[in-house]
C-alpha cells in the first residue's frame, strides 16, 4: 500500500515537472508555435493520470529486502559508477578485475570464489575481445597520471567534475 | 509463384559460408542464452547488439546473426525448464508444468528431444506463415497514413499493458515513462534542444540500447544480489538421451494445432510469445479433457507450449517487419537493432530491401534446421553449460553490457545512464510495473509523435482527423478494448503457477 503510495506521489511529480518543462520547450518559424509541445504534453498528462490511479488504488507492497541487501545493493551500484567513469583512464583489465570480484562477492559472499571470477572474467573476457572479436581498441589497457584519475573520478562529485 | 522467387533470393543471401558460420553461432548463443535463468532472450539480444555492431557486420549478416540468436533462445527456455522446473525465459514458464513431471519420473531425455521437435514444428510453421501473410499485410500497409499509424502505435501500447500487468494504470504509466524519454533530444523540425536540461550529452537522445541493457541486463543483477544466487536449486539428472518417437506420433496434431494458436498469438501486436505458449497449453487441454494427465508429466503437455511459443516468436515477426510494431519484449529489441542498422521496418522494407526481408526469412529457416540438429544430440552440451554458477555468470554479463555500451559511444556518460537504467529497472519490476512498455516508448515515441505531428498539419489542427478512416477507428476500438478486457478477464486467463515441491 505505501509502496505504490509514495511511487504514485513521485511520478505525480515527475509528471508535473515534465508538463512544466514541456511548456517551456522552445519553438520558431520551422516547427510551428505549439506542435514541438503537444505530444509532450499529452505524455504527462496521462502519466499524472496513472500516477493520481496508482495513489489511491494502491496494490499491496512488495517484499522489500532486508537492510543489508539494500547495503550490498548501494555497494554494487557504487562499484559500478566508479568503474564507469575508470574505464577511460585505466582501461578494461584492473577496473574489471575489481569490478567483477566485488559483485561477485554480494551475490555470493565468499571471498575465494570471488577473487577467482574477478581475475577469471577480466583476462578471460579481455582475450575474448581483443584477440577473437577484435574490440582491442575498447579494452586497451593504459597506465594513467594521478590528475587524469582525479578528474575521472571527480565526474561522480556533483557539481565538481563532469564535461 | 513469387514466394519462391524470393525465397531462391534469399538463400542465395543466407547460404554463403560466412553467414552459414554466423547462424550457427547464433543458435549456440541462443540456446544458451535462452537456457540460463536469469539471461533470457530480452536482455540477451540487447547485449549482443551493440558487440555486433562493433564487429561492423553489415546488415544482412547482423540480422541473421541476432535472429538466429532469437530463435535459439527460444529454443533453450525450455531446457532448464525440464531439468530445474525453473523457465529459462518467461514464455518456457508453461512447460515446466508438465516438463519437470516427466523429468522427475526419469524420463528427462525423452522431454528433451520431444520439446525440441516440438519447437522444431512450431518454429517451422511459422516461419512458412510469416512468408505468406507478411507480403499480403505490408501491402495493405501501404495504405496507412499518419492517423492510421498513430492509432497502431496506440493499439501496440493497450494490447501490450493489457497483457503485461496486472494493473492497468502502471502499464499505461510505463509506457508515459518510455514515449516521455524518447521526447528528450533535438527537435527534428524546430533543431531546437527538447527536455534535456541544458545537458550536452542528452542533445542527441538517450541511445535505446543504453535503456534496453539498463533495464533489462543491470536490473537482473540486483534480483541475483537480493536472493543471493539461490535459484540454481539442484536439478534432474539426465542419464541417456534417445529419440522418443511414440511420443512425438502422439502429439502430431497437439504441435500443429498449438502452432496455429502461438502464430495468431504471436501476430496480435504486443501479446508475443508468453500469450501464445499459454493459449495453445490451455487450449490443448481442454481438448485432452481431464483424462490427458496435464499437469503429471503428459507428452501433450510438453509439446503444445513449446511448438505454441516458439511458433508465437515467428509470428511476432510478422507486425514487426511490415508495421514496425513489435509483438513482444524480444522483437522490440530486434526492432532496436533493425533501427540500429539504419534499416526501417514498414511496408517499404519489403520492396526496397528484398535482400534483407528475404535473407532474414531463409536464415530463419536454416537456423531452424540447424537449432533441431543441435538441441537433439548436443543437448548434453547445454544441460553442462547450465551448471555455471550465478556468481561468476552475473558479473560476466555485466562486464560484457559495459564493454558493449562503452564501444557505441565511448563515453561514460551512457554507462552512468545504464546504471541509472538498472537501478529504475529494479524499482519498477519491484512494483509491478511491466518494463517492455517502456522499452517500446522508447523505441516508437520518435515515429508516433511524427505520425501525431504530420496528421495535425494535414489537417490543419482538426483532431476529428485521427478519426476519420474506417481502418483508424477499428485500431481504436480494437485499442480501448485491449485495455479494458483484460480488466475482466484477468479471472479468466489467470496464470497458472509452477509446481511447488
Amino acid at each position: 500500500m505505501a509502496s505504490d503510495r509514495i511511487f504514485g506521489l513521485v511520478m505525480l511529480i515527475t509528471a508535473v515537472a515534465y508538463i512544466a518543462a514541456a511548456t517551456q520547450i522552445q519553438t520558431n518559424f520551422f516547427s510551428g508555435e505549439f506542435l514541438p509541445k503537444l505530444f509532450p504534453l499529452m505524455i504527462g498528462g496521462v502519466a499524472a493520470l496513472c500516477s493520481l490511479s496508482i495513489m489511491f488504488k494502491p496494490d499491496p507492497d512488495p517484499d522489500w529486502p532486508a537492510a543489508r541487501t539494500w547495503g550490498a545493493m548501494a555497494v554494487a551500484v557504487a562499484v559500478l559508477a566508479v568503474y564507469a567513469v575508470m574505464l577511460t583512464p585505466l582501461g578494461f583489465i584492473f577496473p574489471t578485475m575489481i569490478a567483477a570480484g566485488v559483485l561477485s562477492y554480494q551475490i555470493s559472499p565468499r571471498v575465494g570464489p570471488a577473487v577467482l571470477s574477478g581475475i577469471g572474467l577480466s583476462l578471460g573476457l579481455f582475450v575474448l575481445f581483443k584477440y577473437a572479436l577484435g574490440l582491442g581498441n575498447i579494452v586497451a589497457y593504459r597506465i594513467p597520471t594521478a590528475a587524469k584519475l582525479w578528474d575521472a573520478f571527480a565526474i561522480l562529485i556533483p557539481f565538481v567534475g563532469g564535461h | 509463384m513469387d514466394i519462391f522467387a524470393n525465397l531462391a533470393l534469399g538463400f542465395s543471401v543466407a547460404l554463403s559460408p560466412y553467414t552459414l558460420f554466423l547462424a550457427v553461432c547464433g543458435c549456440f548463443l541462443g540456446t544458451i542464452i535462452g537456457a540460463l535463468p536469469g539471461l533470457g532472450p530480452s536482455n540477451g539480444v540487447a547485449i549482443l547488439i551493440p558487440i555486433t555492431f562493433t564487429l561492423g557486420l553489415d546488415a544482412t549478416s547482423a540480422l541473421v546473426l541476432m535472429t538466429a540468436v532469437y530463435y535459439g533462445a527460444m529454443y533453450g527456455g525450455r531446457i532448464s525448464s525440464i531439468l530445474l522446473n525453473i523457465p529459462g525465459d518467461e514464455p518456457a514458464l508453461m512447460t515446466t508444468l508438465d516438463g519437470y513431471p516427466m523429468a522427475k519420473a526419469g524420463r528427462a531425455g525423452d522431454a528433451l528431444v520431444l520439446s525440441g521437435v516440438a519447437s522444431f514444428v512450431g518454429a517451422l510453421l511459422a516461419t512458412i506463415g510469416l512468408m505468406l501473410l507478411a507480403p499480403t499485410l505490408a501491402r495493405v500497409a501501404f495504405y496507412f497514413g499518419p492517423a492510421e499509424y498513430f492509432a497502431l502505435y496506440l493499439l501496440a501500447f493497450c494490447t501490450l499493458g493489457g497483457m503485461a500487468s496486472n494493473n492497468q494504470a502502471k502499464a499505461a504509466l510505463a509506457a508515459c515513462i518510455g514515449l516521455g524519454i524518447a521526447m528528450i533530444g533535438v527537435d527534428s523540425s524546430s533543431g531546437l534542444p527538447r527536455l534535456t536540461g541544458g545537458n550536452l550529452h542528452l542533445f542527441d537522445g538517450i541511445d535505446f540500447l543504453v535503456a534496453i541493457v539498463g533495464l533489462f541486463a543491470i536490473a537482473e543483477v540486483f534480483f541475483f544480489i537480493e536472493s543471493h544466487g539461490k535459484g540454481s536449486s539442484i536439478g534432474v539428472k539426465l542419464e541417456k538421451v534417445t529419440i522418443p518417437w511414440k511420443d512425438i506420433m502422439a502429439t502430431k496434431w497437439t504441435m500443429l494445432r498449438a502452432s496455429g494458436v502461438g502464430f495468431i498469438a504471436g501476430i496480435l501486436p504486443g501479446a508475443g510469445a508468453s500469450l501464445g505458449s499459454f493459449l495453445a497449453y490451455m487450449t490443448e487441454k481442454s481438448v485432452a479433457g481431464p483424462k490427458g494427465g496435464f499437469g503429471t508429466g503428459a507428452a501433450k503437455g510438453i509439446a503444445a507450449p513449446e511448438a505454441g511459443n516458439n511458433s508465437a516468436a515467428g509470428g511476432a515477426l510478422v507486425p514487426m517487419l511490415t508495421l514496425g510494431v513489435p509483438g513482444s519484449g524480444t522483437t522490440a529489441v530486434l526492432l532496436a537493432l533493425l533501427m540500429t542498422l539504419n534499416i526501417t521496418p514498414g511496408p517499404t522494407l519489403f520492396t526496397e530491401r528484398a535482400d534483407v526481408v528475404w535473407g532474414l526469412i531463409a536464415s530463419l529457416l536454416i537456423a531452424n534446421i540447424v537449432l533441431l540438429l543441435m538441441n537433439v544430440p548436443m543437448v548434453k552440451i547445454f544441460v553442462k553449460i547450465l551448471s555455471v554458477p550465478a556468481w561468476v555468470l552475473l558479473p560476466g554479463v555485466t562486464m560484457i553490457s559495459f564493454v558493449g555500451i562503452y564501444s557505441l559511444s565511448g563515453s561514460y556518460f551512457d554507462l552512468l545512464l545504464m546504471i541509472g537504467f538498472g537501478v529504475l529497472g529494479y524499482f519498477l519490476r519491484k512494483l509491478d510495473v511491466p518494463t517492455v512498455p517502456v522499452i517500446l516508448g522508447i523505441l516508437l515515441g520518435g515515429n508516433m509523435e511524427d505520425a501525431l505531428r504530420r496528421a495535425m498539419t494535414l489537417s490543419d489542427g482538426d483532431v476529428m482527423y485521427l478519426f476519420s478512416s474506417p481502418i483508424a477507428i477499428g485500431f481504436w476500438i480494437a485499442a480501448i478494448a485491449g485495455f479494458v478486457a483484460p480488466m475482466f478477464l484477468r479471472g479468466l486467463l489467470k496464470k497458472p503457477e509452477g509446481h511447488k515441491d
